[in-house]
C-alpha cells in the first residue's frame, strides 16, 4: 500500500518528537543541577582545601619562626666569645635539646672569613671553612636566613637557619642544622584520601621535603605555582592540570612566610572530586534509564497512535468506498427512471394497439380465418411481454422516484403489524410462517414510513420467493443495542451461494428465473438503509437459511413517542 | 346509447387513440383531451360526460392538478386516474382530491371497462339522490 510508507515516516516523526519533548528537558535539567552542584562542590572542596593549606602554612612558618627566634635569642644574649666556646655550646645544644623536641641537631659558630670557630653536634665539622658555601655568601648579607634543603659535608638532606651578629665591626655568624626528620613530620601529616599530599618547593623548583616517589617535578605544572616576588601575595593559589601520566590533578599553593618555599599540595582531581563524580554517575545512570523509558515509551506511543490512525483512514477508506456505491446507485437510479419513463408509454401503446387487434379478430369476419388461433396465441404473447415490461419499468421508477421521504415517527410494532398483514397472504400460499420477536419499549424511529415499508416487504418478499418450493419460516426480530436498532430478517430457505453473496446488493442481480425478479428489490434496500446512516449486512448458508441484518442508528437520546403537540412544537423550534 | 360517456386525457397521442378504438368498441363513449387544459375547456362544453381517465403524468398542468379543478368545477363528474408507476403517495393524494380509483398504465383493458361502468353509475346514483332531494324540496315548498 502506498500509505505504508507515510505511515512509518510519521510513526518515525512522532517517535522523535515525543523522545524529543521528553528527553530535551530532562537532559537540560540534569545538566543545570548537575553544573550548579559541581560548582557548589567545587567551592566546597576549594574552601577546605584552602583551610588545610593556610592551617599547614602557619604552622610551618611559626615552626620555622620559633627555631629562628630560639637562635636569636641565643645569639643575643651571648656574645661572640662565649659561644666560640665549643664546650659552652654543647651545654647550650643541650639545653635547647631538653627543652624543645630534639628538632636542632648541632649549633655552629662562624666568623667572617667562613671558618666554623666553634661546633656542638654530632658530626665533626669543628675548622670547617664555609667561605664558598651559597648559604654563607648570604648568610652574610642579611640578619637571618634559611637555607633550602642540601646535602652540604655530612652528606645528608638538611637546612640551616643562622643569625649575624656583628662583634664591633666583624660579622659572625651563629648557626644551627634543623632535624629534617622532624620537618617532614609538619608537611607529612597533610594527607587525605589515596592520593592527597603535600610538599614544599623552593624558588627553583627543587623539592624540599620528602615526597611521593611518583612526583615528577620536571614535568608537572610546578613551575606555574611559583610566582615572582612581586606578585606574591598572603593567599592560597589554586591550579588544575594534567600532570604526564595524563592523570589531571589538582594544586593548592601558599607562599610560606619567612622563607622563600612553596607549600603545595596535591590531589588527584578525580579523588577530590569525588561526591561530585559519583553524584555524576547516579545522575548518568538515572538519566540514561529515564531515556532509555521515554524512547520505549515513545516507540509504543507512536506506534499506537500510528495504528489508530492507520485503522481509522482504513475506515474512512470503506465509509468512502460506501459513499461512492451509494452514489453509484442513485446514478443507475435515475437513469433508469428516465428509461423507464421514456419506455414505459411506448410499451403502453403497444399493449393496447395489440388488444385492438385482438378485439377485431372477434369480429365474425375472422372466426373462420385458419391462423386465428396463432394470431391470438401471439398478441397474448405481446401483452404479456408487454406487461413484463410495465413491471420491470413500475421497479425501477419506484427504485428511484422521490418517495415520501418525510421523516415521520415511526412506530415499528405498528410498522410489522401492517407489513406481516401485507405479506400473510402470499405466505400462506408458500406455506411460509411469519414469526416476530421484537423487544419491549423499542423507541420509535426517525424515518420515511414509506421507505421502511419498502425495505420489509423487499425482504419479506425475498425470503417468500426464497421458500416458495419447501415453505419455512420468516423470523423478524428488532432489538436495540448501545445507540443503534438492530434488525434481523432471518428464513430458513436454501440460502444463497457464496458466490453470489457479495453481489445481492447490485442492482439488476437477481437469481430469479427470467421475468420473475428486477434486481432492484435489494439494491433499494441498501440504498435507503445508507441514506439513513445505516447499514446492512447479509449471512447465509446453503440448507440453512439467510439472515439480513440491518443496524440503523439512533438519536443519542432516546426518541420517546411524543405527542402531536409536543412534535409541532419541537419542529418550530 | 353508449354504457358511458367518457373523457380521456393523456398527452400519447398514439396511447390515447388505440384505448379510444378499444373502448369505442365496448360501447363507451369517448371523447379524447391531450392536456388538463383541454380537458377542462371540454368539460365545460359539454355537460354528457360521466367519467373522465385521466392521466397523472402530462406535461404541463399534471393530473394531480387537473383532477383538482375538475372536482370544483364538476364536483359529480368521476375520475379514474391512470398513472405511469404506482405511487402509493400520488394514489392517495388523487383519493383525497376525489378520485374514484386508480389504474397502472398499462392496464387490463376489462378491468378499466368495469371501472368506468362503476364510476358511471355512481355518478347516476349521485345525481338521482340530488334528484330526489330537489323534488322533495320542491314539495315540500307546495306545502
Amino acid at each position: 500500500m502506498m500509505a505504508a510508507k507515510s505511515y512509518k515516516a510519521r510513526k518515525r516523526y512522532w517517535t522523535l518528537l515525543i523522545v524529543g519533548v521528553s528527553i530535551a528537558p530532562l537532559l537540560l535539567m540534569s545538566g543545570v543541577i548537575l553544573y550548579e552542584f559541581r560548582h557548589s562542590d567545587r567551592e566546597k572542596v576549594t574552601a577546605h582545601l584552602e583551610e588545610l593549606v593556610g592551617k599547614h602554612k602557619q604552622a610551618i612558618d611559626s615552626f620555622l619562626n620559633v627555631k629562628l627566634g630560639e637562635i636569636r635569642v641565643l645569639a643575643r644574649t651571648f656574645d661572640y666569645d662565649e659561644l666560640s666556646d665549643e664546650s659552652f655550646l654543647r651545654e647550650r645544644l643541650s639545653v635547647m635539646q631538653q627543652e624543645e623536641s630534639p628538632v636542632m641537631v648541632d649549633l655552629g659558630v662562624v666568623n667572617a672569613e667562613g671558618t666554623q670557630v666553634a661546633y656542638a653536634g654530632p658530626f665533626r665539622l669543628a675548622r670547617v671553612d664555609y667561605s664558598d658555601a651559597d648559604w654563607f655568601q648570604q648568610a652574610m648579607h642579611q640578619e637571618y636566613f634559611i637555607s633550602d634543603v642540601f646535602r652540604g659535608l655530612r652528606g645528608l638532606p638538611h637546612f640551616i637557619v643562622a643569625v649575624r651578629s656583628l662583634r664591633g665591626e666583624q660579622p659572625w655568624i651563629l648557626r644551627a642544622t634543623i632535624d629534617f626528620a622532624a620537618f617532614n613530620k609538619l608537611v607529612e601529616d597533610i594527607r587525605i584520601g589515596r592520593t592527597g599530599s603535600a610538599f614544599i618547593l623552593n624558588r627553583e623548583g627543587s623539592i624540599q621535603t620528602e615526597a611521593r616517589n611518583d612526583l615528577d617535578l620536571e614535568n608537572g605544572p610546578y613551575m606555574d605555582l611559583l610566582r615572582d616576588e612581586e606578585s606574591r601575595g598572603d593567599e592560597i593559589y589554586f591550579l588544575e592540570g594534567t600532570d604526564p601520566s595524563g592523570i589531571r590533578n589538582i594544586y593548592a599553593a601558599a607562599y610560606l612566610k619567612k622563607v622563600d618555599w612553596l607549600l603545595v599540595y596535591q590531589q588527584h582531581a578525580a579523588e577530590a572530586f569525588s561526591s561530585f563524580r559519583n553524584a555524576l554517575n547516579l545522575a548518568l545512570v538515572i538519566l540514561s534509564v529515564a531515556c532509555l523509558a521515554s524512547v520505549v515509551a515513545a516507540f509504543l506511543l507512536a506506534r499506537k497512535m500510528v495504528s489508530c490512525l492507520a485503522e481509522s483512514d482504513e475506515q474512512k477508506q470503506i465509509m468512502n468506498q460506501q459513499i461512492v456505491e451509494t452514489g453509484k446507485l442513485a446514478a443507475i437510479g435515475e437513469l433508469a427512471a428516465g428509461i423507464a419513463h421514456e419506455i414505459n408509454n411506448p410499451v403502453a401503446t403497444m399493449v393496447e394497439e395489440a388488444g385492438w387487434m385482438e378485439d377485431l379478430l372477434e369480429d365474425e369476419e375472422f372466426q373462420d380465418t385458419k391462423q386465428l388461433e396463432e394470431f391470438q396465441r401471439s398478441l397474448k404473447q405481446i401483452r404479456s411481454q408487454g406487461g413484463r415490461c410495465k413491471q420491470i419499468t413500475h421497479k425501477l421508477l419506484s427504485f428511484a422516484r422521490k418517495t415520501d421521504a418525510r421523516i415521520q415517527e415511526v412506530n415499528l410494532y405498528d410498522l410489522i403489524d401492517e407489513m406481516v398483514a401485507l405479506s400473510a397472504q402470499r405466505a400462506k400460499y408458500s406455506n411460509v410462517e411469519i414469526v416476530t420477536t421484537l423487544q419491549r419499549g423499542l423507541p420509535t424511529l426517525h424515518a420515511s414510513v414509506s421507505e421502511m415499508q419498502q425495505i420489509f416487504l423487499n425482504l419479506i418478499n425475498n425470503a417468500i420467493d426464497a421458500m416458495e418450493k419447501k415453505g419455512g419460516k420468516i423470523h423478524i426480530s428488532i432489538k436495540t443495542e448501545t445507540r443503534s436498532l438492530v434488525i434481523r430478517v432471518a428464513d430458513t430457505g436454501p440460502g444463497i451461494p457464496e458466490a453470489n453473496l457479495e453481489r445481492v446488493f447490485d442492482p439488476f442481480f437477481t437469481t430469479k428465473p427470467v421475468g420473475k425478479g428486477t434486481g432492484l428489490g435489494l439494491s433499494i434496500c441498501y440504498g435507503i438503509i445508507a441514506k439513513m446512516g445505516g447499514k446492512i449486512d447479509v449471512r447465509s448458508a446453503i440448507d440453512v437459511g439467510t439472515t439480513f441484518r440491518i443496524e440503523l442508528p439512533l438519536p443519542e437520546q432516546e426518541t420517546v413517542a411524543r405527542t402531536p403537540i409536543e412534535a409541532r412544537m419541537l419542529e418550530e423550534a | 346509447m353508449a354504457r358511458a360517456n367518457v373523457l380521456l386525457v393523456d398527452d400519447e397521442a398514439p396511447f390515447v387513440e388505440a384505448l379510444t378504438r378499444r373502448l369505442s368498441k365496448r360501447e363507451l363513449d369517448i371523447t379524447a383531451a391531450h392536456d388538463g387544459t383541454q380537458a377542462l375547456e371540454k368539460l365545460e362544453k359539454s355537460r354528457m360526460f360521466e367519467v373522465v381517465i385521466l392521466d397523472v403524468k402530462m406535461p404541463g398542468m399534471d393530473g394531480i392538478e387537473t383532477l383538482r379543478q375538475i372536482k370544483t368545477a364538476h364536483p359529480l363528474i368521476e375520475v379514474i386516474m391512470l398513472t405511469g408507476h404506482a405511487t402509493v403517495e400520488s394514489a392517495i393524494e388523487g383519493m383525497k382530491l376525489g378520485a374514484f380509483d386508480y389504474l397502472m398504465k398499462p392496464c387490463d383493458i376489462d378491468e378499466l371497462v368495469a371501472k368506468v361502468e362503476q364510476a358511471a353509475a355512481r355518478k347516476q346514483a349521485q345525481e338521482e339522490k340530488i334528484t330526489l332531494a330537489r323534488i322533495k324540496e320542491i314539495a315540500a315548498r307546495r306545502d
